[in-house]
């Protein structure tokens, strides 16, 4: 009876945010909170993927409701993966924060809104009910904003504002299409929805489906909807910004992977085109605006939509292989974006300025924090040994597979321009001498635990890269359970 | 009844979508609050409409015959408070806004995004 363990990951984030919005006067007591918390929820989550792993899909419902009529909760080995991923984030993020590099305002409400984030993201891997996921959706958008508005400048206020729009937006029609949904079948469950939803054609269907999947590629941040996305990641601290790129956006690509692998019947032909064109295009547009941009952070925003046109294309071809190349793409770029968000924090202490025009001088100022950006930057790029280059070479090989040229095409050439604007940052950043003759590194810094937690992930690239076999097997397991049973 | 339902969430959803196209900010954040009340009411809607009767199944019968389905109430209830939570962040957000930059104009919002410079490059940090 491993039962009790399922809520844990919803319900020791929301407890530490209550715990930590009590103790909002003492800062330290927050901290050591915040702290035993990760910990626990690092434990929790891995203990969880070692039961789902060993004993198959675990369920629990609520308030003695059986399957179809009471909320269901169920951890399958996709979402126990995706669970420990983001509690693995928040304990990095956390370390890093503990550093001085580029700390943001500080705010007895930061905890409490990092941890209701978290939760919000828990709770979308953990359940298996569509209003229920709503809910969660609703309370990472709440969470999020109270994030981005809380440096309180006219900058962040504009981010919240942008971010609040088109999320609130997507967030609306996801509750609409639950509202259709339910109307058609009379379900929420996943479960038993599928049951209901096989019985109807596509063409009562597909509208509705449409709905839902536009509503998600809005939280997704897929063109021509990623507008939102630039225009508020940059303005928040590096800690805040690396769990954000890192989690928020791979929500909106988990529950697309779980509604159309194993929730929705198979979807008219044009629709899945339509995807994997909405997927090249997102890659294309992503990767012009990194090259377009020299704030270091807006580089690395844009890439995030270039990344997650690559797993949509993975989750258009619709076939197991494809979709085990979005599970691996989705675990290795959570880890690779966020270090690459902490790295531009570390760059940003050390040079005083986000702006690789100002910046320079760091190759042979700092050599360790180069090797540290190489890695994951190269991993992102998609050179062997590195994570990145399984990821790509899983979805090009099924691109290729499924005769999709064009596609295939498309991914190639991005791979090439992600290059380029990852050589811009090497270049001007850490290769080219400084702007100024007379600059140096601050000599009284206190970044080791920056250092810790970015080296961590790189380490996780590197052995996701070196030994990508576990990692691959892991995601096919996950995407059989996903195909045969629905969650 | 459920004709009068469909009217109304779709006139809602036509203004709440004029309204966010403004470029003023209180109008958006209103536009977009108003989507939420039109999906509330689609929600609303899918619990059927036929009348007054209590959701109770007769003595012999196997389905819900006649009385709305009290599921999507609940599920309303739910949305409507988490929409007005947001509604009140918007607001404040925009007056925020508002009372720091004196302007409400959309298009005047630049500064998280700043303009590109003359000469087609993105401005240097630090320069504006």
């Amino acid at each position: 009876m491993g039962n009790w363990l399922l809520p844990l990951p919803v319900i020791l984030p929301l407890a530490t945010a209550l715990l930590t919005m009590v103790s909002w006067r003492r800062p330290r007591v927050q901290g050591l909170i915040a702290g035993a918390s990760l910990g626990a929820l690092l434990a929790v989550s891995t203990a969880l993927l070692g039961l789902v792993w060993t004993e198959g899909t675990q369920r629990t419902s609520f308030g003695g409701w059986p399957a179809p009529f009471g909320i269901e909760f169920a951890v399958d080995p996709l979402g126990a993966a995706m669970v420990s991923i983001t509690a693995l984030m928040g304990a990095t993020a956390a370390l890093f924060s503990l550093g001085d590099a580029d700390p943001g305002t500080p705010s007895p409400t930061l905890w409490p809104l990092t941890f209701a984030l978290l939760a919000g993201v828990g709770g979308a891997f953990v359940t298996a009910d569509l209003f229920n996921l709503y809910v969660w959706f609703e309370l990472m958008l709440v969470a999020s904003l109270g994030l981005l508005a809380l440096g309180g400048e006219p900058r962040h206020l504009d981010a919240a504002l942008k971010y609040f729009v088109l999320n609130a937006l997507g967030t609306l029609l996801l509750l609409l299409a639950v509202g259709y949904l339910y109307g058609l079948t009379g379900h929420l469950g996943f479960v038993p929805l599928r049951g209901a939803l096989t019985d109807l054609d596509g063409a009562t269907l597909g509208p509705f489906v449409a709905l839902l999947v536009l509503a998600i590629l809005i939280k997704a941040g897929a063109f021509p909807l990623c507008a939102w996305l630039p225009a508020s990641y940059p303005t928040l601290p590096a800690s805040l910004v690396a769990l954000f790129a890192g989690l928020l956006t791979k929500v909106g690509i988990y529950v697309l992977l779980r509604l159309l692998g194993g929730v929705l019947p198979a979807l008219p032909a044009f629709l899945t085109q339509g995807l994997a064109w909405v997927a090249a295009a997102t890659m294309l547009v992503g990767v012009l605006g990194a090259a377009f941009h020299w704030d270091l952070r807006r580089i690395l925003a844009f890439h995030i939509i270039s990344q997650i046109g690559y797993m949509l294309l993975g989750i258009a071809l619709l076939t197991k292989a494809g979709q085990v190349a979005t599970v691996f793409y989705v675990i290795h770029h959570i880890v690779v974006k966020a270090n690459l968000f902490l790295i531009a924090g570390l760059v940003f202490r050390m040079t005083g300025t986000y702006d690789l025009r100002r910046a320079g001088g760091l190759y042979v100022a700092r050599p360790a924090l180069a090797l540290l950006f190489a890695i994951p930057a190269l991993s992102l790029v998609g050179l062997p040994p590195l994570s990145g280059f399984w990821a790509k070479l899983l979805v090009l090989r099924e691109a290729l597979a499924q005769q999709q040229l064009a596609l295939a095409v498309v991914a190639l050439a991005v791979g090439l321009l992600t290059l380029y604007s990852m050589l811009k940052i090497w270049l001007e950043a850490f290769w080219k001498p400084h702007p100024d003759p007379d600059w140096s590194p601050p000599s009284h810094v206190g970044l080791t635990p920056a250092y810790l937690a970015t080296g961590l992930l790189a380490a996780v690239t590197l052995a996701f890269g070196v030994m990508p076999e576990p990692m691959l097997q892991l995601a096919e397991r996950a995407v059989e359970t996903l195909r045969e049973a629905g969650p | 009844m459920i004709w009068a339902l469909a009217l109304a969430a779709g006139a809602i959803v036509g203004a709440g979508v004029y309204l966010s196209l403004s470029r003023h900010l209180l109008r958006v954040v209103v536009g977009v609050s108003l989507i939420g009340a039109a999906a509330n009411l689609v929600l609303l809607a899918m619990a059927r409409a036929t009348g007054p009767e209590p959701p109770v199944i007769r003595a012999g019968e196997v389905e819900l015959a006649a009385g709305l389905d009290p599921l999507p109430q609940a599920l309303v209830l739910t949305a409507i408070v988490i929409g007005f939570s947001l509604t009140c962040f918007s607001l404040v957000l925009v007056l925020a806004i508002a009372q720091r930059t004196r302007d409400t104009d959309g298009d005047a919002l630049r500064a998280a995004e700043p303009h590109p410079d003359r000469d087609g490059k993105p401005p240097v940090e630090g320069d504006a």
